[in-house]
């Protein structure tokens, strides 16, 4: 008997320490989430406000501005008046004076005018949620968003279909057919990954001015057409996973390799191919480098990324904009994750642990 | 696990077949698999073999872009140029500081968000990975704006945060995280703690492969939770940790987009923001000094290079393979 009631005593402790275990991890999680995540928040919050809102070190955290009011075809200021017989109340100064003034109740700006003893100098302005959806509006139209936009998709789409079609046609020759050298030269794929680009970077540099390609996106699109190692990687251990006997049957009715991978592999490995894609398409989003080096100087087609910096570079007094304009900037790339992020996780780890 | 490192370390072994002479169907498909990975070998030669090649010559020349007509040899001029130059290793004692700061943080915190979300402890799993994952999103221009202006001494948020903990951050003595050589590198930390979400997944992957069957017996034999991870979760994420200090320290060594955004060339604050790629991009293409920009280029190359040598010829030390694969 003692037994069990000990028994279940200590079931009921161990459940007790695993909830308050539950608890202080999930809180623990929130609150670091909430840290992580705070400049998001911040960057929301300012980018709402208004000039001054912004810079004044003792603001509000939120959007606030002064309220004001029309009256008589004036816009007049509101403040928070102490009455005389206690109490405070929201007055808009009409005619502000030295040791009194006149205000009108905004809620009932019928009943005339209030006069009040007092410096309304000392009075405290009243303020109010003021959030600015005019700074998105304004950071729109300056950073030009739809060229940026326009420009950015053009350049990551086409580069995502470039690179997907060839590094899949790359990886079905590494995940199927044994040939001399094969090991070696998937080596040497995978080395590229960890070889520094800045190596290469004069010569082609180079090379592209001579045949006229600086300014332009070709040296951005072109090199996609020869597959990238990572897509590559990705790609052949999807395609390894496929079983064979599909393949066989294919060839058995006489089908070729080229029509084998386009008819039985690629739809096959049609989950695979969503994640480069969306992989590329991220990594185009952001790309900086190339587009920097490659574009030099030719404003009117950069993309989204260096758009942004010179746009920053330009405004770094409008603080407001500059966060309106990188909210406008993430919002496309956050909700395609937010919709795809299943796809997007399994690709990760594939390229990461699945090796 | 690590196909990866391994692909890599078998390009060194190279695994020769005996030389059985191969069946017409064998030469056959050799000929098709070479068809298929054409497009990656000629990629291969164009844009990085050729390249390599090309900038160890352009290191010996006197190549200005502003004036390429007049380019000539220039013998070991760049190179000794490159050696001497104060910018140089100024630059690449940035690099390294910031890799010495940033690289250990960055695995450990990617570490620590996946136990975090592997424990069983913890509710709302998939919310918090989002949460976690999300900045990495991010486009990294966008982050690096959000953060300078988060850091700002007097109304940035960083600061507020600071001052709720009692201490003097705040107002316009406020902390200046941009202007200090060694606090700016906590500035770039952050925002490079942003783009943790690949690893941490890759960890939390790992840690998920782990079978439980191990913790279970030994938590019998009385293991703790920090004896379990020391025991147990290091060992068996080994292959993956190696993998995020690899991919993490190229990646590193060749940081450009945060310092470029917030400093341009400046090299603000005190020369703090002038990694090694800085250095190269202006001198290469904002002087146009090819010769002198390919020969910074090499040293890049032979920086990372020797990194990556080292840290590989250390696996053997540490990352244990276990027995899933031969």
């Amino acid at each position: 008997m003692t037994a069990q009631t000990d028994h279940s005593d200590a079931a009921l402790r161990r459940r007790r320490r695993n909830l308050l275990l539950t608890a202080c991890t999930t809180l623990g999680a929130l609150l670091l989430a909430a840290v992580f995540l705070m400049p998001l928040g911040y960057g929301a919050v300012t980018a709402l406000k208004d000039k001054d809102g912004v810079s004044d070190p003792n603001g509000s955290l939120l959007p606030v501005s002064a309220l004001t009011f029309e009256y008589e075809g004036e816009t007049l200021d509101v403040y928070a008046v102490p009455m005389p017989g206690g109490g405070e109340r929201e007055l808009a100064l009409v005619e502000p004076g030295r040791e009194s003034s006149t205000f009108v109740d905004p809620d009932a700006p019928g009943e005339g005018t209030i006069a009040w003893e007092g410096r309304w100098r000392t009075l405290e302005p009243v303020t109010g949620l003021a959030p600015q959806w005019g700074n998105f509006a304004e950071a729109w139209e300056t950073i030009d968003f739809l060229r940026l936009m326009g420009w950015t998709l053009m350049y990551a789409l086409t580069t995502m279909l470039f690179t997907v079609v060839s590094s899949a046609v790359v990886a079905y020759g590494f995940a199927r057919f044994r040939f001399p050298g094969r090991g070696i030269l998937f080596g040497l794929l995978m080395a590229t990954i960890l070889l520094p680009p800045a190596v290469t970077l004069v010569p082609k540099y180079a090379v592209f001015l001579q045949m006229g390609w600086i300014g332009t996106y070709l040296p951005l699109i072109v090199p996609q057409l020869f597959a990238n190692a990572f897509n590559v990687f990705l790609l052949r251990q999807y395609f390894m996973t496929i079983p064979k006997e599909l393949e066989e049957a294919a060839r058995i009715d006489g089908a070729g390799p080229i029509r084998t991978f386009v008819r039985v592999i690629i739809p096959q490995a049609f989950p695979a191919l969503t994640a480069v894609s969306l992989f590329h398409f991220f990594y185009a989003w952001n790309d900086f480098f190339e587009p920097l080096l490659y574009l030099a100087g030719n404003r009117d087609i950069v993309p989204i990324g260096v758009g942004l910096s010179y746009f920053s570079g330009v405004y770094n007094t409008e603080p407001h904009l500059i966060l309106a304009a990188a909210i406008l900037a993430l919002a496309l790339p956050v909700a395609i994750f937010l919709v795809a992020q299943r796809v997007f996780v399994r690709g990760i780890v594939v390229t990461g642990v699945d090796k | 696990m690590s196909d990866f490192t391994q692909a890599v370390l078998a390009a060194r072994r190279r695994g020769g077949r005996s030389g059985r002479p191969a069946s017409p169907m064998q030469r056959r498909e050799a000929r098709w698999g070479y068809a298929f990975i054409s497009p990656w070998i000629i990629g291969f030669v164009l844009f990085w073999a050729v390249p390599i090649a090309a900038s160890l010559v352009f290191s010996t020349l006197d190549f200005q872009l502003t004036d390429p007509d007049a380019t000539a040899f220039a013998g070991g001029s760049n190179w000794e140029r490159a050696l001497s130059d104060p910018d140089t290793w100024s630059s690449l004692a940035a690099t390294f500081r910031f890799t010495v700061l940033f690289l250990p943080l960055s695995l450990i915190v990617a570490l620590g968000l996946a136990l975090l979300l592997n424990s069983k402890y913890l509710k709302f799993t998939g919310l918090f990975r989002l949460l976690f994952f999300m900045p990495s999103m991010i486009p990294l221009v966008a982050g690096i704006l959000i953060w300078q202006q988060v850091l700002n001494p007097q109304t940035g948020w960083v600061n507020e945060l600071i001052g709720l903990t009692g201490a003097d951050a705040t107002g316009s003595d406020g902390i200046r995280w941009l202007d200090n050589p060694v606090l700016v590198l906590f500035a770039f930390s952050f925002i490079g703690l942003w783009g943790i979400g690949n690893s941490m997944i890759v960890n939390l992957a790992g840690l998920q492969g782990i079978p439980t069957e191990l913790y279970e017996a030994a938590q019998i034999d009385g293991a703790g939770w920090w004896r379990r991870l020391r025991a147990i979760t290091l060992p068996l994420l080994s292959p993956i940790l190696f993998y995020n200090l690899v991919i993490g320290s190229v990646l590193v060594l060749q940081y450009f987009v945060v310092p470029w955004v917030l400093f341009g060339a400046s090299g603000r604050p005190d020369g703090a923001s002038r990694f090694l790629l800085v250095h190269f991009y202006q001198e290469a293409f904002v002087f146009g000094n090819m010769g002198y920009g390919a020969a910074l280029a090499w040293l890049i190359f032979i920086v990372v290079a020797v990194l990556t040598g080292l840290l590989f010829g250390t696996a053997r030390y540490w990352v244990h393979y276990g027995t899933e694969r031969s």
